[in-house]
C-alpha cells in the first residue's frame, strides 16, 4: 500500500478522562444471566459503580462490591477467609453458575492473591471462580471487558471437530448452535463443519443474532459466541477453532484464544457500519473458502436507507477525544459517510489486532478523498481542548465529563458511552449508528433560540 | 471486608473535590489511577455544569507503583500553574495514595516553591472520613490556611462591618438543593437589614477569605458541612455561629430568633437600635409561608395520623421528621440518618418525634425497616425513593444522595419560608390524595394486582399459601392486605402451621384485631 497516506500514530501524556474498566460489570453481568460479579476493591470504586452507570443499580443488579476496610489493607485480616464469607453470602442471596471477581487497583497494588485464593474456594463451593483483573492501573472503559473475556477463554470446553455438538433441529433456525451435553451429538458433513468458528464480544441478544444471520446467508454457521447468554453454554475453543472479533478492544481476548486455545484468529475490520459489516464478513467468507454473495447489494441497499441521515453529516468535521476504543471503527464509518475527521484519540491502540481495521480506513480516506485523521494515543484532554478551540469541528465525541462544557462553548457534542450500550453492530444498525451521530447536528438546526456560546469562561479548561 | 450494592455517603475524595471545585479558581489534582476522575461526570451532568470541572488527575499507573511519583505529581501541579493560573492547587490524596503512602506533603512542598499558585494537600484519611467530613475537613483547612497566612502578612482586617453582616458556610456543588437554598437564605437576614459578608465556598474567591472576620456571625445552615469552619473562625476570631437549620416553620423561627439575639449584643454597642423580629416572624408565618395555613386547612386533616418513615442525612432528616409530626401531625414510626458520626446529636434531636431511630449506612437495613413498618408515605434519598416503588409505597426524596432530578431548573429551597412551602407541597403530594384513598376503601380497592413479596431480605423463610387462600387475601382491600398478610403469617408461625388454607386466615383474622 505504497499509495496510501500511511498513519500517524501520536502519543500524548494520557491525562485523559474515560471510565474505570470495572464499569464493564454494569453490561457483561446483563448479557451473562447465571453469573454474578463481585468488585473487590475501595469505596471509591462502588461509588463509581453507583454514580457512572447510573440507575441500573437500582434494578436488584447480579454485581456487588467486596469493600475493602483498613484491616483488609493492613493484612490484619485474611483476604482468603473474608472473600470466602462473602462467596457464601453471594451464593445464598443470588445462587449464581459462575462468580466474577473483578480485581481493582486496590488489590493490585496490595497485591491480593485473586487468582491463587479462587481455585481453592472453587473447590471448597464447587462454584466457578473467574478472576479478571479490570483495574485502571493498567486498563481503560471497554478493555475491563476485554481482560473479562480472555479470563473466561480458559473455561472454555476443548474444541473436538468429531463431536460438534449440535441442538437438534435447530440448523436451519436462527439461533447460536449451543453446546449442550443434554442433546445428542450429530456429526456433520462438509468442510465447514469441521472448524468451528466463534465469535467474541458481548453484544446484546437481538444484535448478536443478525451476525449470525449474515453469516448464516452466506453459509458460514457460527459455532458459538463468547460471552455466551448463560456461563453454562460457553463454546468450545481448541486447535481448528477459528475465532473473530466484534469489537476493536478485545485484543487480549484474541491473544489468549490464539496463544492459550491454539484458535485462528480471524483478522478483520469490525462489523460497525454497512462498509465495516460487509468487509467483515468478506474476511470470514476468505477463511472459510466461501465466495460471498449479494453483499454488495445488501450494503448498497443499507447506504440507501441511510441517505437522509447522510445528507446531514455530509462535509461535517468530528473530532474524536477518545475513550472506549470503538474509535478507529466509527471514524472510519462517518469517512465513509462524507465526515472529515480530525483527530482520533484512543486510549490504547493495538495495530496489530486492529491492523485491518486500519487498513480499511486507509482505503476509505482514498476513496472518499479525505485526509488520514491523526491517531493520537492515551491523549491529553487539556491539549486536546485547546486543539478543539482551533478547529472548531462541527461535532465532538467525548465522554460527559467533556460534553456539557463544551456544548456551552458552542462545539456540539455527542455521549461517547451511548456507543458502547447502543446496538451499532451489523447492516440492520447502522442506521442506529447514524442516528447516534446525526442527534446533535439535527437538534442544532432545529433550535433557533440564538444563544451560540453559553458559558462567560474563556478557552480555559 | 463488606459487602456493598449501594454506599449513602462516598469516599473521602469527593468530599475534598467538591469544597474545592466549588470555590473559584481552584484546581485540585487527584493522586489516582486512570478513572477515578468521575468525579467530573457527577458534576457536569448532574448540576449541568457550563464549565469545565477544575479537577484533573495525576494518574497512578504501573510505572508509578513500581517506582514512585517521583516528579509526575510535581510536574503535574507545575504544569496546572502554568496552563491556568489558579489562585490554589489543592493536592488529592485517594484510596489509592493512602495505600501507597507516598509522601505526598514532600511533593506539595517543594512544588508550591516554584508555583505561582498556593498548594496545599488536603488533609483528609480515605479510612476514616467519609465524603461529608472530608468536605467539612477541607473547607476549614482552606479558610485556615487563608487567615492564618493574612495573619502573618498583617493583612487581616478585622473590624466589623458597620452594618450587621454574616457569612453563610457550607453551600457547595453537588448538595442538596444547595443553590435554591443558598438564594433563600440571602434574603431571610437580607429583609431584617442584614447582609451577606460572603458566601462559602459556593463561588467565592479565596482572596477575599481574608475578609470572612469582618462579618457579625455564621450561619451553618447544614450540620454536615461547616461546623468545623465555624467552630475555628468563632475559636479564633471569636465570631458566634448559628447552627440551626431554617428548615420548617419552627426552625426558621427559631433561626431568626438566634440572629436578633447575636445582633442585638452588637447593636447595642454600635448603634442604639436594637432589632425585634417578633412582627416579620410572625407576618411570614401566617401569610407569607402557606404552610401554617396549610397544615389547619381541612385538606391537611386527612394526612392526621398518617405514618411515615424519614431517612437521610442528619441535618433534613431531623427536620423533616420536626416538620412531619409538629407542624402536619404526621406520625413518623421511624426517623434515620446515615451520618454515623453525627448519631448522637440526631437521636437528640427526633427524641420524642419518632418511635424508632436508625442509624445505619446499610440500606437493606433501611429497606427492610420500610417494609416491615408499611408506612403510608417515605421521606428519604434516592434509594428510599426506589424502595418504595418496589414496596409500592410513594417516596418524597428529601436528602442527598443527588440524581439529575435533585437538580431542578425552577426555584425549590427547603430552607426559610419559601422553602416551608415547598415542602408543604412535597409532603402532602407524596401522600395518596385523600378522596382517592377514601373511595378505594370504599369500593375495596380498583387495584387488582397481586401483593408482591414485600420482604427485602433474601434469608426469609417461605410460607406457602394455597390459591385459594392467595385469593381470599386478594379480596381484602389493597392498603391492608399487606398486614392482612403479615398477620396470617405470623399467626401460621406461632401455630406452626406451614401452609396457609382459608381456614388459617380466618382463624388469624379471628386472633388478630382486624
Amino acid at each position: 500500500m505504497k499509495t496510501l497516506e500511511i498513519p500517524t500514530f501520536e502519543c500524548e501524556t494520557g491525562n485523559y478522562h474515560t471510565f474505570c474498566p470495572i464499569s464493564c460489570v454494569a453490561w457483561l453481568y446483563q448479557k451473562i444471566e447465571d453469573s454474578s460479579f463481585l468488585v473487590v476493591g475501595t469505596k471509591t470504586r462502588g461509588y463509581f459503580l453507583q454514580n457512572a452507570p447510573g440507575v441500573m443499580i437500582f434494578a436488584e443488579p447480579r454485581y456487588a462490591m467486596a469493600e475493602s476496610e483498613e484491616g483488609d489493607i493492613s493484612a490484619q485480616l485474611n483476604d482468603q477467609k473474608e472473600l470466602e464469607r462473602i462467596r457464601l453470602q453471594i451464593r445464598d442471596d443470588r445462587n449464581p453458575s459462575v462468580i466474577i471477581w473483578i480485581g481493582t487497583c486496590t488489590t493490585e497494588i496490595i497485591k491480593m492473591d485473586l487468582e491463587g485464593i479462587a481455585p481453592k474456594l472453587e473447590k471448597q463451593l464447587g462454584i466457578p471462580i473467574v478472576v479478571a483483573r479490570a483495574n485502571g492501573l493498567d486498563h481503560a472503559f471497554t478493555q475491563g471487558e476485554d481482560t473479562a473475556l480472555a479470563a473466561t477463554t480458559h473455561r472454555c470446553p476443548e474444541y473436538n471437530p468429531r463431536m460438534t455438538t449440535r441442538r437438534e433441529g435447530y440448523e436451519d433456525k436462527l439461533v447460536v448452535v449451543d453446546i449442550d451435553q443434554s442433546n445428542e451429538f450429530i456429526e456433520e458433513k462438509g468442510k465447514l463443519n469441521r472448524c468451528g468458528s466463534v465469535l467474541f464480544g458481548s453484544l446484546p441478544a437481538s444484535v448478536a443474532s443478525q451476525p449470525n444471520l449474515e453469516s448464516k446467508r452466506q453459509s458460514v454457521s457460527v459455532s458459538g459466541w463468547l460471552p455466551s447468554q448463560k456461563y453454562s453454554e460457553l463454546p468450545a475453543l481448541g486447535e481448528g477453532v477459528y475465532v473473530c472479533g466484534v469489537n476493536p478492544f478485545l485484543s487480549r481476548t484474541a491473544t489468549t484464544s490464539m496463544r492459550r486455545r491454539k484458535c485462528q484468529l480471524v483478522g478483520a475490520p469490525f462489523p460497525i457500519g454497512p462498509d465495516g459489516t460487509r468487509a467483515w464478513i468478506e474476511k470470514i467468507c476468505s477463511v472459510f473458502d466461501v465466495k460471498p454473495d449479494g453483499l454488495e447489494e445488501r450494503e448498497n441497499q443499507i447506504w440507501k436507507i441511510l441517505s437522509d441521515y447522510l445528507e446531514v453529516v455530509a462535509g461535517k468535521s468530528v473530532f474524536f477525544m477518545g475513550d472506549n476504543l470503538l474509535e478507529i471503527s466509527i471514524a472510519r464509518f462517518l469517512i465513509r459517510c462524507g465526515m472529515v475527521v480530525y483527530e482520533v484519540g484512543i486510549p490504547y491502540m493495538d495495530r496489530r489486532y486492529q491492523a485491518a481495521e486500519l487498513l480499511l480506513l486507509q482505503h476509505t480516506c482514498k476513496k472518499m478523498k479525505k485526509p488520514m485523521p491523526r491517531i493520537v494515543e492515551k491523549p491529553d484532554n487539556y491539549s486536546q481542548v485547546q486543539r478543539m478551540h482551533e478547529l472548531q469541528p462541527d461535532l465532538a465525541i467525548t465522554g460527559m465529563a467533556h460534553a456539557n462544557p463544551l456544548e456551552a462553548r458552542d462545539i456540539d457534542t455527542k455521549w461517547s458511552v451511548e456507543f458502547t450500550f447502543a446496538q451499532i453492530h451489523g447492516f440492520v444498525n447502522a442506521r442506529d449508528a447514524l442516528e447516534l451521530v446525526t442527534r446533535p447536528l439535527r437538534r442544532r438546526s432545529d433550535s433557533n433560540l440564538g444563544c451560540r456560546s453559553l458559558s462567560k469562561q474563556a478557552v480555559d479548561i | 471486608m463488606k459487602l456493598a450494592y449501594w454506599m449513602y455517603a462516598g469516599p473521602a475524595h469527593i468530599g475534598t473535590l467538591r469544597v474545592a471545585s466549588s470555590f473559584r479558581n481552584v484546581h485540585a489534582i487527584m493522586h489516582a489511577p486512570l478513572g477515578d476522575d468521575y468525579f467530573n461526570v457527577m458534576r457536569s451532568t448532574s448540576e449541568r455544569e457550563r464549565d469545565f470541572t477544575p479537577v484533573t488527575a495525576s494518574v497512578v499507573d504501573r510505572h508509578v507503583l513500581a517506582r514512585g511519583s517521583q516528579e509526575k505529581v510535581i510536574n503535574n501541579i507545575s504544569r496546572k500553574d502554568e496552563e491556568q493560573h489558579p489562585d490554589l492547587i489543592v493536592l488529592t490524596p485517594t484510596c489509592t495514595s493512602s495505600i501507597l503512602q507516598e509522601d505526598l506533603q514532600n511533593f506539595v512542598d517543594r512544588a508550591s516553591l516554584s508555583s505561582e499558585s498556593d498548594v496545599i494537600l488536603a488533609d483528609v484519611n480515605y479510612h476514616r472520613v467519609n465524603e461529608l467530613q472530608a468536605a467539612d475537613r477541607t473547607l476549614e483547612q482552606i479558610i485556615r490556611f487563608h487567615l492564618d497566612r493574612a495573619r502573618k502578612r498583617s493583612t487581616l482586617d478585622r473590624s466589623v462591618t458597620i452594618v450587621p453582616s454574616a457569612n453563610i458556610i457550607g453551600i457547595f456543588t453537588l448538595g442538596f438543593h444547595n443553590q435554591h437554598d443558598c438564594r433563600e437564605l440571602k434574603r431571610l437576614p437580607g429583609e431584617s437589614g442584614i447582609s451577606v459578608n460572603q458566601v462559602i465556598p459556593e463561588g467565592g474567591y479565596l482572596k477575599y477569605l481574608k475578609d470572612l472576620p469582618r462579618a457579625w456571625f455564621n450561619i451553618v445552615p447544614y450540620r454536615e458541612v461547616g461546623l468545623m469552619a465555624a467552630t475555628f473562625l468563632e475559636r479564633e476570631y471569636g465570631m458566634p455561629y448559628i447552627s440551626i437549620t431554617p428548615m420548617g416553620i419552627s426552625n426558621t423561627a427559631d433561626f431568626i430568633g438566634q440572629i436578633e439575639k447575636l445582633v442585638n449584643v452588637w447593636a447595642f454597642a454600635l448603634s442604639d437600635k436594637r432589632l425585634n423580629y417578633k412582627l416579620y416572624i410572625d407576618n411570614q408565618t401566617k401569610f407569607v409561608s402557606q404552610a401554617a395555613w396549610f397544615s389547619k386547612s381541612i385538606d391537611c386533616q386527612n394526612l392526621a395520623g398518617k405514618e411515615a418513615v424519614v431517612f437521610g442525612d442528619a441535618t433534613h432528616a431531623a427536620s423533616i421528621t420536626k416538620i412531619l409530626v409538629k407542624e402536619m401531625g404526621i406520625r413518623v414510626s421511624c426517623s434515620g440518618t446515615y451520618c454515623k458520626h453525627d448519631a448522637e446529636r440526631f437521636s437528640e434531636q427526633v427524641q420524642g418525634l419518632c418511635d424508632k431511630v436508625i442509624v445505619t449506612e446499610d440500606h437493606t437495613e433501611v429497606g427492610d425497616t420500610i417494609a416491615r413498618i408499611e408506612p403510608s408515605a417515605i421521606f428519604g434519598t434516592q434509594m428510599e425513593r426506589h424502595i418504595g416503588k418496589r414496596i409500592d409505597i410513594p417516596c418524597g426524596v428529601i436528602s442527598s444522595p443527588v440524581h439529575i432530578q435533585n437538580s431542578p431548573l425552577g426555584y425549590r429551597p427547603f430552607l426559610g419560608y419559601e422553602g416551608t412551602n415547598q415542602i408543604a407541597d412535597l409532603i402532602y403530594n407524596s401522600f395518596n390524595l385523600g378522596m382517592e384513598d377514601h373511595l378505594s376503601d370504599v369500593f375495596g380497592g380498583h387495584d387488582t394486582k397481586e401483593v408482591s413479596n414485600k420482604s427485602l431480605s433474601t434469608d426469609r423463610k417461605d410460607i406457602n399459601w394455597t390459591p385459594e387462600a392467595e385469593s381470599e387475601l386478594n379480596k381484602i382491600p389493597g392498603f391492608v392486605r399487606g398486614r392482612a398478610r403479615k398477620n396470617t403469617e405470623v399467626f401460621a408461625k406461632q401455630n406452626d402451621i406451614s401452609k396457609i388454607t382459608i381456614d388459617v386466615t380466618y382463624a388469624a383474622k379471628e386472633k388478630s384485631s382486624l
